[in-house]
């Protein structure tokens, strides 16, 4: 049945051959909006179950925790206590009452800025002597073991030697979180030089690049997505030293706050600003996760 | 006459703690400007470490490698190498692996336009120039060998070294290629020096084979000129009794006088 339909319509578009064009335009146009339809609901449906597990999960302990927490005699406070409570904290991330009273959001960039330098400083000087490391063995053998032994360091102790060196504060938290983030920054580089593949460095090597030349335009991409490792486990250990290092040195961040409101018997408050530090924390991991996706981009696939 | 490049007594050995072993011994071959020349032999007979010799990736033992009346004691453009896994740079675009080279080599001396020209100009020679904002991992292994022949190309070496440049490409990519290289050969007169264990592709593409006994202590066996006319044509050649005759004595080296030995 099929073979005499087709053979017609080969027939008949033969001498209608200019036609065809148009008629063609015609048909394409409602195509294209169904495949742009479909892609927009496949789009839709992945952002749906992305969001919608986590959220369901979500509400499912906000109900557990409530009921926990409603019997007389709970020691914590029940959701809709806290809301209640901290309501301002949680609606006015940014509301200034005076030189202590400011919201969470103000309070966390304050501690972000502290971890942004020595978080930066940590980095910088973390990939250089990562690259010193992992070029040379005799740096290796002399300086791996002292940083296999510091890095074991809880980041607090080393707050008491920072503050007597430093006479501050604001010093004294930048330095903690600087040592704190260090050390898998180091590591990290030094592995990702030392597995810069054979094949690379006689490349280098045909085409005589210098050192400045064989630094930028080999060692730094190829180890690059060793070094990002390194720097997003940074970060997640920065953002966890500044709560505890501000806690002990006072001042307006957030990890003061926490202290500040335990001390004054605000348990709501203190709810509120486990929050924030916890999606600020999920948040610059994402961010490094991402500068690292770009930045790396080609190097991982061969 | 000096002649244009020349191996001269090259011993190679490798310690290992207390055992050295003896690789290479007594290597002597001359290369004249322009001549394609293979060296073939059972795997594991240090053809590999002859080449980085000749790269200066490697240093000899005794003797050395005299190219144009210079020592060659390092690496350098001069002497370009075709990495068996081409070694393209991943992070970099087909183009900008070319471009590195041009750069290194010519900075000092064209200026920016003349370096784009001339990138792109041995993209076009192996025909590449349509991917030539690709990155090496989306391209297939018998174009990213294209890119890496480009490479070595852009350098103007004096030699041309490839280290078995097709060993990993299946058989119809593999002709596809050797036919560029033959006819970049012809075009350009390079002077070329190939690692290969295919007894075809060194009868098809090379002016002399040299070939290797097996190692430890590995020397050059036996030198066979090939007689055949270039241009040559790969179908016409099956049949062509010079061609056979060549093929038949390289692979009774190969297989009767040296014959494979699986190493202790």
């Amino acid at each position: 049945m099929n073979m005499p339909v087709a053979k017609s319509e080969i027939s008949a578009s033969i001498p209608s051959a200019p036609a065809a064009p148009a008629a063609a335009k015609v048909l394409a146009l409602p195509l294209r909006q169904k495949a742009m339809n479909t892609r927009l609901r496949a789009t839709l449906g992945k952002v749906a179950a992305a969001v919608i597990p986590p959220l369901a999960m979500i509400a499912l302990l906000m109900i557990v925790w409530q009921v926990l927490c409603m019997r007389p005699g709970a020691t914590l406070p029940a959701p809709t206590k806290i809301w209640s409570e901290a309501r301002d904290l949680i609606v006015n991330p940014f509301f200034v009452n005076g030189p202590q009273d400011i919201g969470l959001g103000l309070r966390v960039l304050i501690s972000l800025q502290r971890v942004a330098i020595g978080y930066g400083l940590a980095a910088l000087f973390g990939i250089m002597l990562g690259t010193l490391i992992g070029q040379s063995v005799w740096a290796m053998r002399g300086l791996d073991p002292i940083f296999q032994v510091l890095r074991t360091i809880s980041p607090l102790a080393w707050l008491p030697i920072s503050l007597a060196a430093f006479r501050d504060s604001q010093p004294s938290a930048i330095f903690v979180i600087f040592i704190t983030s260090i050390w898998p920054i180091i590591i990290n580089t030094a592995v990702g030089i030392r597995n810069i593949p054979q094949d690379y460095r006689n490349v280098a090597a045909v085409l005589r690049l210098n050192p400045f030349e064989f630094f930028t335009k080999i060692m730094i991409p190829s180890a690059a997505p060793y070094i990002f490792t390194g720097l997003r486990i940074g970060i997640g250990l920065s953002w966890l030293a500044i709560v505890a290092a501000e806690m002990l040195t006072g001042g307006v961040g957030i990890g003061f706050f926490i202290w500040d409101a335990w001390n004054s018997s605000r348990l709501p408050d203190i709810f509120v600003a486990l929050a924030y530090i916890g999606i600020v924390g999920f948040l610059l991991d994402r961010v490094v996760a991402g500068v690292a996706s770009i930045v790396t981009r080609g190097t991982a696939a061969n | 006459m000096i002649p244009y490049c020349k191996i001269d007594h090259v011993d190679k050995s490798f310690k290992r703690g207390n055992t050295e072993t003896l690789v290479l011994k007594d290597i002597t071959l001359e290369v004249e400007k322009g001549e394609y020349v293979s060296i073939i032999g059972h795997s594991g007979c240090g053809k590999s470490t002859l080449l980085n010799i000749v790269a200066g990736l490697t240093p000899a033992t005794n003797g050395g490698v005299i190219l144009e009346g210079h020592e060659v004691n390092e690496p350098g453009p001069d002497r370009a190498v075709v990495f068996q896994n081409h070694s393209l740079l991943p992070w970099l675009t087909v183009y900008d692996n070319v471009r590195l080279a041009v750069d290194k080599v010519f900075g000092s001396k064209k200026s920016r336009a003349d370096r784009d020209a001339w990138t792109l100009h041995n993209l076009n020679l192996v025909q590449m120039t349509h991917a030539k904002d690709k990155r090496p991992s989306e391209i297939s292994g018998g174009m990213k060998q294209r890119v890496g022949l480009a490479r070595a190309l852009a350098m103007e070496p004096k030699i041309l070294l490839l280290d078995e440049p097709f060993g990993a490409l299946d058989a119809l990519t593999r002709a596809h290629l050797q036919d560029t290289v033959m006819g970049l050969h012809q075009k350009l007169g390079n002077t070329v020096m190939m690692i290969t264990h295919d007894v075809d592709e060194a009868v098809l593409l090379s002016d002399r084979i040299v070939m290797m006994t097996n190692g430890p202590e590995a020397q050059i066996g036996e030198i066979l000129s090939v007689p055949l006319a270039r241009p040559r044509k790969r179908l016409e050649l099956v049949a062509d009794a010079s061609f056979l005759k060549c093929r038949q004595r390289v692979l009774e080296f190969l297989y009767e006088r040296h014959q494979f030995v699986e190493a202790a």
